[in-house]
Formats: structure tokens, C-alpha cells, sequence
């Protein structure tokens, strides 16, 4: 089970993060995690949204470069070690993580959501499911 | 009566409007027809526009031609537009430019005395008379400068010294000792023959210069006044293109305030880059040449990709030729960036190849100091954009590799935002030099 994620280019000067996020408010996107990969130059930031396929439209139609990726959206428990089990979990199976973030903290029944690109991640699910770890879907996401 | 001869061909250069326009009328018919009969690629080109050499009766039927561009020029090396037998020509030179991309131009004997003559009046206008020595520090070889200057500097009857470049100190020796009047050679090679002199503990009052004629390269009004001071001369511009036969094209007379084209040879328009249409007087736009009297290497309608401004007001010279400013920069076509020769269509070419496709991209150069900078901002496109800054910048690095294999310089590679290249009427703008401030 994959979540849809959306990566947007973006130059480095100054405005570009507000001027992509008054995009999302203004198509009323709920975002649920975000993250930014950078270089001196230009940054890439990554987003899962309530609503990915209105996004895009709205992305789109404002001239950003936008890309879908198939990311695993996993929870762990909000404790020491939490994320160490996970790391363990993916290493034993001999897969790599591309890279990773957390989406927003949710108050009631789930602790933490870790959001994570890996080399395979049909594999990485499959290891995930089998350690027992839960996985979010693009509608709890949304939720979430 | 003046005893100083101020004009090279008084007849010509002063000539009335009407007999001028009578005069390039009859040659412009005569050129139409002998390009027709000798040159396969212009009849092709006059076809598809569905004009013939009945069609072109004066002048005015001039915008019914074709243009030719230096692209033709490169589709037709070495010598695919030559319009004499190979026999009848005396000398051939040749654009700067890498391999295969090199423009030749071809001269017969009458070529080569019309560019002298052309050479002879801009010197005649620079004060240049038989009792000047005239020092010619342009490149000699398959370029235009050193010899287009120098048969013109014969013909005027000057002691010709072709030093050609470099080695700046035996420069100003030689001044020194062979009492050089008249400098000759690109205007930033005379700024810095201007700084050596300095250097060397010498003014303006140890050499004898009064005059230079500079040209082959964009150069503003402050640099003019520089030159004039550091060597005590009055500087003049020259303009001239290989294509066309070289310096002398234009020059530029006392006022300075704009170059006399030698109209008698060249007839200029002024286009609209975009459409191609021809603009009014006064207008700013493409410079476009036909050559009237060339005999080996005919232009007609030229697309020089020079930015520039025609003028026919009354100049206080006397001369009647109409005046073109300096150019103003180029629409696109070759840039010089650190001394090596740029065509975008190289830029297009390595993008091509690493994207397999063309993207909007833009050239920047710059000058910071005396260095020039040189940028190359390319718009990402969904194919190219790869999610992981790492995909991304191996983009920039394979791009910046392949730049500097194909052109022997660095560029700085920008991936910038979609839709962020300014447009122009639909077209991206290529080409931004932000050197040539005129
Ligand atoms: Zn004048």
C-alpha cells in the first residue's frame, strides 16, 4: 500500500515556499506532511496532501513543476526507539531509504507517521507488513 | 577651394538621394540576375518565394527577395554560394568559428579594389592621407581586419606597418620609431596598447598617433573617450562583416555620431527580427545588407543579426550616405564569451542531446571586473525532472561537462521554474548580454 506524494521544484530565492503554499490555500489543500530537499540552487519540496489530484490541478494551472511519487506512509509508536525498529526492520531486509519525513502529529489514536521513499518499495512494505507495522493509506492520510 | 581632401570619392559620398537610389536600383537589378544565372541555392530560395529577376525592376522591389542568414551560409561551406568560376577568385577569408561552422567568403580582384576603396574612405574620414603611416594591429590571416585594412591603407597611399597583434611593448616601440599616425585594430586592444603606454612611463606626447579606426568588436561611447585620452587620438568606429566583404561596410566620419554606410555597395534595410518585415526609417531593428557590387560571394538581404538604427539626417561631414548607430546588441546568433566564440545553436545542440528534446533556456552574460560571466538557465521540464535533488544536479553536471566539451568553456548551468524565461511575442528571449551598453 502506497501513499501518493507530490514534488514540486522550486528555485532558491526568497517567496517561492510561500508562493506554493497561497497556491494550496487557495484550492483549499489540506497538507498532512511536508518536507524540502535542497541544493545551493534550486530545492525540491515534497508534500502529501488531502486531495493530490485537485493539487496537481492547482499546481499545474500556477505553472509549478509538479511529480507523483509512490511513497510509504508507516506509524511506530511515539516512544524511544520507535524509529530505530523501523530503520532495523528495512536494513534486515536489505532495502535503502531514498529518504524520509514525518507527517503532522495526530492527537488521538496514532502516534507518529513516517513518511519514507525506499530504493524498493514493494519490498519495503512487504518487510513493514510482515514486522507488523502499520500502514496508512491515501485515505487515512487524508483523515489522519 | 580646401586644399585638404576630405572625402576618399567625393562623387560617391556626397551623392544625391535620387541619383543614389538610381544607382542601387541599376545594380541591385544586375546583382539579382547574375546570382539567378550562377548560384543554384538563390534561385531555390527566389523560387520558393515565388520571385524572379523580372520581378526586382528597382529598389523598391527589394522586400520581394528572399533573406539569407548565416545559416544558409553554414549549409553552404565552403563554397556552395559562390557565383563565379573558382578561377576568377583572388583570395578568400572566413568568419571565425569552429570547424564546419566557418562562413567563407571569396574575392575576385574588382571585390578586392571595391573593399579597398570602402577601406580607403573611412581612412580619408579618419584624417588619413598619403603622408600618414598606418599602424595596423588587427589580426592578419583568414580574418577581415589586418588585411581589409591594409589594402585600403595602400590605396589611400599610407606607409602600411602590418604589425598584426600582440606583443604590446614592440607595438609602441615601433610607434616610437616609425612615428605611427594612424592606429588600427580592435577598440580593446587599443584600450589596453593605451594602458601599456602608461605603464611603460610614456604619454600621449612621446608617440605620434592622432587617429584610430576600431572595429570588429561592440564598444561603447565611455570606452571611446578612454581610448582618446590614454593615447591622445580621436577614435573612429568601422563596421564590416565578413559576409559582406569586411571593415568598411561603414565608417564613421568627424562628427562621430554614427556610421556612413558605403551605400553605393551596400544597400541597407532595417527589419522587424521577428516577422521580417521592413521597418521605417528611424526605426529600431534587425540591419539586413544586399551587396550590390560584390562578384564572387553576392548577399542578398543578409540577415546580420545586428540590432541597429538607420538615420538620414543631414551630417555636418557633408557626406549624403545614410548613418547606422553602433549596434545595439544582437538578436541572437555568435557571442564571444571569453574570447571563444558562442552560437546558441551549440547550446541548443548539447540540450538536445541530454534531454532529447529543446527547452526554453537562456544564455546570460555578464561582465564583473574585466572577466565575462557566462550563465546558461534552462527551464525543467517534466521529463527532466527527476523528484531527488541528487537526479537534478547529475543533470547540471552532465549539461555544465557537455557545454564546456563542445564549447571549451564553463558555463554556470541554472535549472530554473517553468514559464520563468521572459517571452517575446511567444518566443523565449535567448541571448541577454549585459556587456554591450551602448
Ligand atoms: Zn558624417
Amino acid at each position: 500500500m502506497t501513499i501518493k506524494q507530490l514534488s514540486i521544484f522550486v528555485e532558491n530565492k526568497p517567496g517561492r515556499l510561500s508562493d506554493v503554499t497561497a497556491t494550496l490555500k487557495k484550492c483549499n489543500i489540506n497538507i498532512r506532511a511536508i518536507t524540502t530537499a535542497d541544493s545551493s540552487d534550486f530545492g525540491i519540496l515534497r508534500l502529501i496532501v488531502d486531495d493530490t489530484d485537485k493539487a496537481i490541478e492547482c499546481l499545474k494551472a500556477d505553472e509549478y513543476l509538479v511529480k507523483i511519487t509512490n511513497v510509504v506512509a508507516v506509524t511506530a509508536e511515539d516512544k524511544p526507539g520507535g524509529m530505530a525498529s523501523i530503520m532495523k526492520t528495512l536494513y534486515e531486509a536489505n532495502i535503502s531509504v531514498e529518504y524520509m519525513y514525518s507527517a503532522f502529529l495526530n492527537p488521538s489514536d496514532v502516534t507518529a507517521c513516517l513518511i519514507l521513499r525506499a530504493d524498493n518499495n514493494e519490498n519495503a512494505i512487504e518487510a513493514l507488513v510482515d514486522a507488523g507495522y502499520k500502514l496508512l493509506s491515501a485515505d487515512e492520510m487524508a483523515k489522519f | 577651394m580646401a586644399a585638404e581632401k576630405i572625402y576618399w570619392n567625393k562623387e560617391i559620398e556626397t551623392m544625391g538621394r535620387d541619383k543614389m537610389k538610381a544607382l542601387q536600383s541599376e545594380r541591385l537589378v544586375k546583382q539579382v540576375k547574375h546570382v539567378w544565372d550562377n548560384v543554384p541555392y538563390y534561385r531555390h530560395l527566389m523560387e520558393e518565394k515565388g520571385v524572379c529577376p523580372d520581378d526586382i525592376k528597382s529598389i523598391d522591389d527589394l522586400h520581394k527577395l528572399p533573406f539569407i542568414s548565416k545559416a544558409d551560409l553554414r549549409d553552404n561551406y565552403p563554397d556552395g554560394l559562390l557565383a563565379v568560376p573558382k578561377s576568377e577568385c583572388v583570395r578568400i577569408h572566413a568568419t571565425s568559428g569552429t570547424t564546419g561552422k566557418r562562413a567563407i567568403a571569396f574575392y575576385t580582384q574588382k571585390d578586392l579594389d571595391i573593399w579597398d576603396d570602402c577601406v580607403a574612405r573611412a581612412i580619408t574620414a579618419a584624417g588619413g592621407t598619403k603622408d600618414d603611416v598606418v599602424h595596423i594591429a588587427y589580426g592578419y590571416g583568414l580574418f577581415t581586419g589586418g588585411l581589409g585594412i591594409h589594402g585600403g591603407s595602400h590605396k589611400v597611399g599610407c606607409l602600411t606597418l602590418p604589425v598584426s597583434s600582440g606583443n604590446t611593448e614592440r607595438q609602441i616601440q615601433f610607434m616610437q620609431d616609425l612615428k605611427s599616425t594612424i592606429l588600427c585594430c580592435t577598440p580593446s586592444y587599443a584600450a589596453y596598447i593605451g594602458e601599456t603606454l602608461h605603464e611603460m612611463g610614456l604619454t600621449p606626447d612621446d608617440i605620434d598617433l592622432k587617429a584610430g579606426i576600431f572595429g570588429a568588436e561592440p564598444w561603447t561611447e565611455e570606452m571611446r573617450q578612454e581610448i582618446e585620452k590614454s593615447l591622445g587620438i580621436k577614435a573612429y568606429d568601422i563596421y564590416g562583416l565578413t559576409e559582406t566583404s569586411g571593415p568598411g561596410v561603414a565608417f564613421e566620419c568627424e562628427a562621430q555620431t554614427g556610421m556612413h554606410i558605403n551605400e553605393d555597395n551596400f544597400i541597407a534595410e532595417i527589419i522587424d527580427p521577428e516577422t521580417g518585415e521592413v521597418l521605417p526609417e528611424g526605426s529600431k531593428g534587425e540591419l539586413v545588407f544586399t551587396s550590390i557590387t560584390k562578384e564572387a560571394f553576392p548577399l542578398l538581404r543578409y540577415r546580420t543579426r545586428d540590432i541597429c538604427i538607420l538615420t538620414r539626417e543631414k551630417c555636418p561631414c557633408g557626406r549624403t550616405l545614410v548613418k547606422m548607430c553602433k549596434p545595439m546588441g544582437r538578436s541572437d546568433d555568435m557571442l564571444i564569451i571569453k574570447g571563444v566564440n558562442v552560437f546558441p545553436s551549440q547550446i541548443e545542440t548539447v540540450l538536445l542531446k541530454d534531454f532529447n528534446a529543446t527547452p526554453n533556456y537562456q544564455i546570460v552574460v555578464d561582465r564583473v571586473g574585466n572577466a565575462d560571466t557566462f550563465e546558461i538557465k534552462v527551464e525543467l521540464s517534466d521529463e527532466m525532472f527527476g523528484d531527488t535533488v541528487k537526479s537534478i544536479s547529475e543533470l547540471e553536471k552532465k549539461l555544465s561537462a557537455d557545454i564546456v566539451q563542445i564549447l571549451g568553456i564553463k558555463a554556470k548551468i541554472s535549472l530554473v521554474e517553468p514559464k520563468t524565461i521572459p517571452r517575446s511575442e511567444g518566443k523565449a528571449v535567448r541571448v541577454i548580454d549585459k556587456r554591450k551598453l551602448v
